[in-house]
This record gives C-alpha cells, structure tokens and sequence, in this order.
C-alpha cells in the first residue's frame, strides 16, 4: 500500500476509534461531575483532608482553591527536585540546579511540561515518579474541574455557587484519570514500552562494546502524559524515544490517549447542557481545525523546501523510521492542538512550513481539540467571543446556552481570550530585544526568529513541546518562560471562572426566534471564523518573520 | 481580609490534597503498574525487550546502537556490520565521521531545521561516507542514512538502506550475498495492521543474526 493510502486509513481508525469512544466517556464524565454521591475511598480522601465534600463554592473560593493547589504544588515539586539525593532511586543524580528546579516545577503544575532539563542526567524515579507523575494527573484533574465549573454557570441559574473544587478534582482523578490510565499502562508495556525500576542495563554488543540504556519507569508516566496532555518525556527524546512509543501501535495507541478525553469533554458539555448539537458544533470546529493543519502538515513534510533537506532527499531529520512521515505530522498535529507538548520527532527540525503549522496550532489558543479541560473552555470562550461579535451585528443583547452576555461576562471572555497572546507576544518581543538571544539560538536566521517564537508560544499555551534546538538554561529564559506559564494558565483561568460565576447568577432566558441558534452548522462556521480571525489579526506579522519567511524562501 | 484567610484556608486544604494524591498517584500508581507488569509476558517489555546470547545482554530489540568495527578504522569498506542512522545524540568533534557516535546514554535529535546549512554540510559528508564504505554511487544512498533520527537511538533503517549495505556485510563476513538479503528480508517489519506506521529494518536484530549466520 502507498504510504499515503495507509497514514490516511490509519487517521481513519483513530477516527473511528475516538468516535466510539465519545458517547460512553463524554456521558460518564458528565455523570462524574453531576453525580450526589460519594464513592467509599472518596469520603475516606474527604475525611483524611478534612474537607466536607457536600459545601459548595462560589466562584473566588473556587478560584482560591485552583490557586492555592497550584502553589503548594509548584513548591512541593520544587523541594522534592532540591531535595533529590535525600530521596531513594535518586541514582544519583544530586539535587537539580534552582533555575531548572523553578521551571520544572511551574512547568508541570501548569500542564505545561516544558523541559529545560535532560532528564536521563537531571532526574531520579523517585522525582519522576512522587513529583512529576501526581502533576501530571492533577494539573489535568485542575483542567477538567474549571471546564467543568464554567460549564456549570451555563447550566445553573440564580445560584453563586458552582461547586467543590475539592470534589471535582478528586473525581477527576479518581473516576476518570486513573482508571483509565492504569489499564493503559498495562496495554502499554504489553505492546513493548518499558517500566522498569532499574537505573539501567548493561549490553555488550555485536562488536564487544559495552554500554548501558537508561532504564525508567516509563510506562506509568507516559499514558497520564499523554492522557492528561501533560507532554513531558520521562526521556531526553520524548516519544520518539523507542522506549517511551517503540512502535507504530503504541504511538497510534499515544494519539489516540492524547485526543480522547479533549474530545469526549465536547459530549460532556452537550449532555450537561441539555443539548447535545452544541457539544457537536464545537467539536466540528475542533474536527475542521485538525484536520485542516494535519492536511498541511503532511504535505509540507512531504514536501520540504530546504537546502538540508533537499540535500538529503526527504525531511527525515528528527524523525524515526517507524513513524516516516505520516505518523509524525500526526502526532504533531494532535499534540499542538491540545495542551500535550509530547512529540515523537523533532519540532525544530520540521520543515519551514509544517513547524509554522504546529505554531499556529498553539497560536489558535489551543482549540483543535486542545487540552483536557483547557480545550474545552477555551472553545466555550471563542463560543462567548463569536455570539457577541454576532450580536453587535445585528444590534440585540447575545445568548449563549440560554445566558445573556452582559458586560461582565463578554469582558471576562475578552480577558480569557487576550491574556495568552500578551504574554507570547511580549514575551518573545523582549527576548529579541535582547543581543544575548542570538547566542542561543540553534538555527540561523528566520528559522532561529521562530524557535523564540515557538517558546513563548509553547509555555504561554501551557503545551510544552520546543523548537529544542533552541538553548533556554539561562536565567532569562528560565524564569520569563516561566512566568509566561504561569500567566498562560492562570490568567485565563481566572477569568474563565470569573465568567462562570457570573454566568450561574443568572437566570436562564428561554430562545426566542430573534435568538442565535448555536447548534446549527451556520454558528459553527461563524466560530471556525472567530477563532482563526483572532489568531491571524494578532499573529500574522510574526508567523510572517518566522516560519512563512523560511516556507517561502 | 477575609478574602485573604479563604486563600490561606484553601492553600492548607490543597496541601493536604496534594499530600495524600502523592502517595495514591505517586507511589501506589507506579508501583501498582510495576507489579503487574512483573508477569510473565510482560516482564521482559518492562525491563526494555533485551536480547540474550549465551545469557548475556547483547542490545534491546528496541534500541538502535551503531557498531564500531575496529577493522573500519583504516578501511571503513572492511566493517562488517549493518549501520543504523547517524545520531545527533553527541555532536561530532571537528574532523570526525558525522555517521557515529556510539554513545547511547542521551537521547534526542539534533534540532537542526531544513535550512540550515550546517546541517547542509553534514548531510553531505554522511552521503560521501556512506557511499565510499558501500562504494556506490552517492546518488543511492537513501535519505534516512544521511539525517540523524529523533531520538538518535533508532533502531530501524529503510529497506534501501539495509539492501545497500547487504553486499559488504556479505563479503566481510563471509556469507553468500543472497542469505544476508533473506535475513534482511526476516528482520523487515512490516506496518501492523498493515496500515500503521512505516516498514522498517531492526538494524540490531539484523546484526545479531549475522553474527550467528558468520558463526562468531
């Protein structure tokens, strides 16, 4: 078969394979979140933390508990990496350097998984395992529970009150995350990764040398990296390394992690609303969005442009041979277009073109289906931001979801909306600024404007994948990146949860025929139009410097 | 003030949280998948699908390790082993081959981009190396032998890549040409499902099947 009638009739199975998915998960995870009862182990949590689990919150105790969470998080996180050689499989590794550990730890409690650090030379099980792991699955169960809440505010009316986040956060992990990732680890290491207390193994090789492999408990991490879009390699290369994705089924299986609960949370909101075409109409957007750049993406890798590459005969620098072509611009699409940040071949070394896809991608706001939780408000704001576009148009107060969109609410989604292109633009507007920048950079001219870029874009869209050529241990780097994944994901949380408190005060106004209906493919088409409208009005001049400058060339 | 306290009594409450996720998801999760995975069947994936000769560890299936044949040193044309893709995991000193190393310990590519004319230059001296060890014209050798992989442990290695270096690997070890092509044949992976992924060859497999063929 040609390689392009098979990478289309494998898009076609994880097609299939997520649709099957999405009625069953979409409704479950819908139940987990409306359900009165408590299962055992939960109340036994409940009881140990002493949080009364029936108490509901209004929106600023909500928001406190998200930020609250996040802190001790980031500084728990910190002092097991300062801590390390107090630990046990530290293999001794000694304790990671202040600026990586800060990083590191801001990084993976925003679900972000950017890694300034190798971490087969930085990092223990111990660190990886207690430290990263838990991140991995609350950072997600955080994103779920916000969704989840603002979906709350549509649905609720005349209440202040939008629900425990103390609850929502352990039945995120309890009844969603954990079980799905603990079978998935299983079938993981059965299709051949690794999970391995070792340090290492010692081989000696057909020509009498002899060398050790690093050894990790990978398989544990990797689904909930993939599950949660976490993104963060428990290898220096990722899931390119063969022990994280050793072949064409477990990275399939990978895509297929990283885009379920993204999807599935679009049935969610329709069942939770009462309306299952407005979960369809966001997920069209989302379906259109992906396919469109995995459309581009392949043919730009098929079809590369630069004297390496043209030198060399195909674009199969950072890239494996198991995967080829197809299979890598389906992972990166897929994990650009949600939170994820994991790749299975080198983003720098993309061509001009298919790296400037996995750019916009992010740019777009992460939307395409975008993170666990994150896609999901992130698309229901587009949604608020592209009814009250409609509204001005023809002069009436705009509805969303049987809400009206006041002031407070289209300026909550404006602030949602704005806050990560700041930090990315003026981010990578400072960093340029700086003569020292060029020093780091791996690749010269439009190529190195773009691994900038593609850093504030990365940290500020909380997605963790790099143009890694790109060298980001300095004391610059490490603390404005991260700062702008701290700012790319609270900003817009807080004000997604402003929005929804707002939204659940409320009362609900019945559709009139002067109503927009949002259910309708016209509505999806005007949202589709809102969200690349916005990327483009705000990015286009510096895509036009980077990643279109080298596609051109 | 009071808005203050509620943070400050949130903030105790996400530590406690977070206290007892570290033991459920940091401690019992791993360990839980650990102890599954020491079953029969899938131990042997955990621990990185090692392949024994003679009770000794000679390579993962999984991972690709680039051979030193120190007969290679003054005459490249007498290595007798298969080559895997050139890695990027330690960049070549001046003046040395860009096909190496043979460090596996990191892992990762080299994140040069298409236009970069470094990576131009390196392409071009991996074609003129490859070339003048198979002694074929540089215009054969195939891309995924002059560009270093993602991970710079790939184990495989296109089928044009393997047919290229078929006939020296036969001639240096002594084995009819037409056995090594059967044996590259065996140790061609398919794509699963027949749709999945790319073909490609397992380069370490394929070497330690020629040691057996070469009865060393």
């Amino acid at each position: 078969m040609s390689p392009t009638l098979a990478g289309l009739a494998q898009v076609g199975l994880l097609v299939v394979a997520l649709a099957v998915c999405y009625r069953p998960l979409g409704d479950h995870m819908a139940r987990v979140y409306t359900a009165e009862g408590h299962w055992k182990v939960e109340r036994a949590l409940y009881r140990i933390v002493r949080v009364n689990p029936d108490s509901e919150q209004r929106w600023t105790t909500y928001a406190a508990g998200v930020l609250g969470f996040s802190f001790v998080s980031i500084v728990l996180l910190y002092l097991l990496q300062r801590l390390q050689p107090l630990l046990p499989l530290d293999l001794g590794r000694g304790a990671v350097d202040p600026g990586i550990a800060f990083n590191t730890a801001v990084s993976f409690v925003t679900n972000t998984n950017w890694q300034s650090y190798s971490p087969e030379a930085v990092l223990g099980h111990t660190v990886q395992m207690a430290g990263l792991t838990v991140q991995n699955f609350v950072s997600a169960a955080v994103g779920m529970a916000v969704a989840v809440a603002l979906v709350r505010g549509f649905v609720r009316a005349r209440t202040d009150r939008l629900g425990n986040f103390w609850v929502d956060l352990t039945r995120g992990v309890t009844r969603v995350l954990l079980p799905i990732a603990f079978v998935a680890a299983i079938v993981l290491v059965a299709l051949g990764a690794v999970m391995s207390l070792a340090r290492g193994v010692q081989i000696t090789g057909v020509d009498g040398v002899q060398r050790t492999l690093a050894l990790a408990p990978a398989a544990s991490q990797e689904v909930i990296k993939e599950l949660g879009t976490n993104g963060g390699g428990i290898f220096n290369a990722n899931s390119s390394h063969p022990f994280e994705n050793p072949n064409a089924w477990t990275n399939l299986f990978e895509i297929f992690l990283i885009l379920l609960i993204p999807v599935a949370l679009t049935r969610t909101l329709g069942t939770m609303v009462g309306d299952r075409k407005q979960g369809y109409v966001l997920l069209s957007v989302m379906g259109l969005l992906w396919g469109a750049l995995l459309t581009v993406a392949w043919w730009a890798e098929s079809h590369p442009n630069g004297v390496a590459s043209l030198a060399a005969g195909a674009a199969m620098e950072g890239k494996e041979v198991r995967f080829g072509i197809p299979s890598t611009a389906l992972f990166a699409v897929s994990t650009t277009g949600t939170s994820t940040g994991a790749v299975n071949g080198m983003h720098d070394s993309l061509t001009g073109l298919g790296g400037g896809v996995t750019l916009l991608n992010m740019l777009l706001g992460e939307v395409a289906p975008g993170g666990v939780g994150a896609g999901l408000y992130g698309i229901l704001v587009m949604a608020v931001i592209a009814v009250f576009l409609a509204g001005l148009m023809v002069g009436r107060t705009p509805e969303y979801l049987g809400k009206k969109l006041g002031r407070r609410e289209v300026t909550a989604a404006a602030i949602a909306m704005l806050s990560m292109p700041t930090v990315v633009l003026v981010g990578t507007g400072v960093a340029l600024l700086l003569p020292s920048t060029t020093g780091f950079l791996n690749n010269p001219g439009a190529h190195g404007l773009s691994e900038v870029l593609y850093a504030y874009a990365s940290t500020g869209n909380n997605n963790g994948s790099a143009f890694g050529g790109l060298t980001v241990t300095s004391d610059f780097f490490q603390s404005t990146l991260g700062l702008a994944m701290l700012f790319g994901r609270f900003l817009p949380i807080l004000a997604v949860l402003a929005l929804a408190g707002s939204l659940a005060q409320q009362r609900k106004v019945p559709p009139t025929v002067g109503t927009l209906p949002t259910g309708s493919p016209l509505f999806a088409g005007m949202l589709l139009g809102t969200v690349v409208l916005v990327a483009a009005l705000t990015f286009l001049p510096a895509l036009a410097l980077g990643p279109i400058a080298e596609a051109l060339a | 003030m009071k808005s203050l306290t509620n943070l400050l009594r949130q903030t105790a409450a996400g530590l406690r949280v977070l206290l007892v996720m570290t033991v459920l998801l940091g401690v019992l999760y791993p360990l839980a998948v650990w102890g599954v995975t020491r079953l029969p069947g899938l131990r042997d994936n955990a621990e990185g699908s090692i392949v024994r000769v003679n009770d000794t560890a000679a390579g993962s299936e999984l991972i690709g390790v680039d051979p030193v044949d120190p007969r290679a040193k003054d005459d490249p044309t007498a290595d007798r082993w298969f080559h895997t893709r050139p890695s990027a995991t330690v960049p070549p000193a001046d003046g040395q081959s860009q096909l190496g190393p043979d460090d596996v310990l990191p892992s990762g590519g080299s994140n040069k981009a298409g236009d970069n004319d470094d990576l131009r230059k390196a392409v071009e001296e991996r074609r003129a190396a490859v070339a003048a060890r198979e002694r074929v014209d540089p215009a054969r050798v195939p891309a995924d032998a002059v560009t270093a992989s993602a991970s710079g442990l790939d184990p495989h290695i296109s089928r044009d890549y393997a047919e290229l270096q078929a006939p020296r690997v036969a001639r240096e070890n002594g084995i009819p040409e037409q056995r090594v092509r059967d044996l590259v044949a065996e140790h061609t992976q398919g794509r699963p499902l027949g749709v999945l992924g790319e073909p490609g060859v397992n380069v370490t497999t394929l070497n330690l099947a020629v040691q057996r063929e070469a009865g060393r």
